[in-house]
């Protein structure tokens, strides 16, 4: 392993990390504005140019405030919780193909942290770890409420993770590869995968919503029957770490929507601009129309929070055993009989 | 035969090894010493992810990732749930009688026995794999074998599985009937 390889794969690693904070940092203020908007107020405008310095300063108040603990016998566990919660929020994003490849100082450089050829279940490993820092954290608070909410929003990540799964298999049928980055190679030239699997993307988005808590799935923190849910307790940056792995998460898994099911970072046109304008703008309008996909879909998840109640939670587990379910297994089904069409028919003797 | 590694001229993987292993045995033991359930719990998930790094050290990426799904993201955090839930703790810890604690140790010691059996009488199998040149670790040769050459036992497993759900399904609901 030569040291250019190394130092070309930390920069990457670096500049994957840091726009991924920087994401996750401009959603609470883009939350707060689309909030504003569809409630027909004004939102944050007092910190910098229409309240663009708002995160800053939330992150500064965050950071001086008072760091409380409750009495606990388990201090340490309270501490790993948001640890954790933050760590495998941003994870995943090692394996997110950014773009195909840049052509810089005479040699090829893949915009991927790393290409494993398990890079989808790698996501959903990341994912089932994830609930770790809910529990811990909850239970290490030595407080109902926060017990509660940890355990509403650990058995509703536990149940759609399973109906998430199984649309992703149907997927996988498909592609016949769990490599990210094969998965958008193949989606080149608007042979985008929501035309082929609209059931499959349909149950992912909604098990998408529920994973990362968010509304009409946010029960785990439903403030009049749980106060706050699993970080009633905490105070200072431990709480920030747990709202900034909200976000964080938001924007991985609108990631992995766009790059599973819309293309990724294609576009039509981009074989011409490759071969025509060259591969670096090519590649860099690449990057610019993938983050143009993720910015809508968080914007769709803020969309749907502020416009739909929240469920019941019985309602919850129905929809997600009672109908995501069979409806995913069903399309595999479906899939495979289409796969198999030529065999089938010849088997009938058609 | 007992290998002792060398130290002196240990490279990166045996290394990585070494302190794998050290994890894995020591949060093993403390599975089992620690009076806390929850730690207990706690201190399993870090063995089993341990587990998933020697995995890796094989290059069985599948097996590893697999491994986190399927006992760290699945088994263990319904453990954790049902401990939770039932609060449970030392006070609730029943006392177990001494012919119990007699024949668990005796049971222990016999799979013991077993387990170094098979150790020693097992081939390395792992070096005959790399010269076929083609890629193990990779799913599309695992489907292939187990729906090929392991058919059977691969739906067997799955009638098992099917088996302890409805079993599980059935046992709740008789629950509820008494009531």
């Amino acid at each position: 392993m030569d040291s250019t390889f190394i130092i070309e794969k930390s920069v990457v690693i670096v500049v994957v990390f840091a726009v991924t904070m920087i994401m996750a940092m401009y959603s609470t203020w883009a939350e707060r504005k689309v909030a504003a908007y569809l409630q027909d107020r004004v939102g944050p405008n007092r910190a910098g140019w229409g309240g663009l310095l708002q995160p800053l300063a939330d992150g500064m108040k965050l950071f001086s405030k008072e760091e409380f603990f409750p009495n606990t016998p388990n201090k340490f566990l309270f501490v790993v919780g948001p640890a954790i919660a933050m760590s495998t929020a941003l994870m995943t994003s090692a394996v997110i193909p950014w773009g195909d490849k840049l052509h810089l100082f005479g040699r090829d450089i893949l915009l991927q942290a790393t290409d494993i050829n398990i890079g989808l279940l790698y996501f959903f490993g990341v994912v089932s770890v994830g609930v770790y820092g809910i529990m811990i954290g909850g239970w290490a608070s030595n407080n109902k409420f926060s017990l509660m909410g940890a355990v509403r929003a650990a058995s509703q990540m536990v149940s759609y993770e399973i109906a998430m799964g199984l649309s992703m298999i149907a997927l996988l049928m498909m592609t016949g590869s769990l490599s990210l980055r094969e998965i958008s190679l193949q989606q080149a030239g608007m042979n985008w995968n929501v035309f082929y699997q609209p059931l499959s993307f349909l149950i992912f988005l909604i098990c998408a919503f529920a994973e990362t808590n968010r509304t009409p799935f946010d029960l785990a923190e439903c403030e009049t029957e749980l106060v706050g849910g699993y970080h009633t307790e905490y105070s200072s940056m431990k709480m920030g770490f747990y709202l900034f792995a909200e976000y964080a998460n938001m924007f991985i898994s609108a990631t992995i929507i766009s790059v599973l099911f819309f293309g990724g970072y294609n576009y039509p046109g981009m074989q011409w601009m490759v071969e025509n304008v060259g591969v670096n703008p090519a590649n860099v309008l690449g990057m610019a129309v993938l983050f143009a996909k993720i910015c809508f879909f968080i914007f769709f998840y803020m969309w749907v929070r502020w416009t739909i109640p929240r469920f019941r939670y019985d309602q919850l587990m129905h929809l997600g055993w009672k109908i995501l379910i069979p409806l995913s297994i069903i399309n595999i089904m479906i899939t495979g009989i289409v796969m198999l069409r030529n065999e089938i028919g010849v088997f009938l003797g058609f | 035969m007992i290998h002792i590694p060398d130290f002196a001229n240990a490279n990166a993987i045996q290394i990585t090894f070494c302190i794998l292993a050290f994890i894995t045995v020591i949060t093993a033991f403390l599975t089992i010493f620690s009076r806390n359930p929850i730690h207990s719990a706690i201190y399993l998930v870090i063995c089993f992810f341990s587990i998933a790094g020697h995995y890796l050290l094989l290059n069985a990426q599948f097996l590893a990732i697999v491994h986190v799904i399927v006992y760290s993201g699945a088994i263990m955090i319904l453990f954790l749930f049902t401990i939770m839930l039932m609060n449970l703790n030392e006070k609730h810890e029943v006392h177990k009688p001494r012919i119990t604690r007699l024949g668990a140790i005796v049971s222990f010691c016999l799979i013991c026995i077993v387990l170094i059996a098979i150790f020693i009488n097992s081939k390395p199998i792992v070096g005959e794999y790399d010269s076929t040149g083609e890629d193990f670790q990779s799913i599309k040769v695992l489907g292939k074998i187990l729906l090929n050459e392991y058919m059977v036992p691969f739906e067997f497993a799955s009638i098992l599985l099917l088996v302890a759900m409805i079993g599980t399904v059935l046992l709740s609901k008789k629950e509820k009937l008494k009531k």
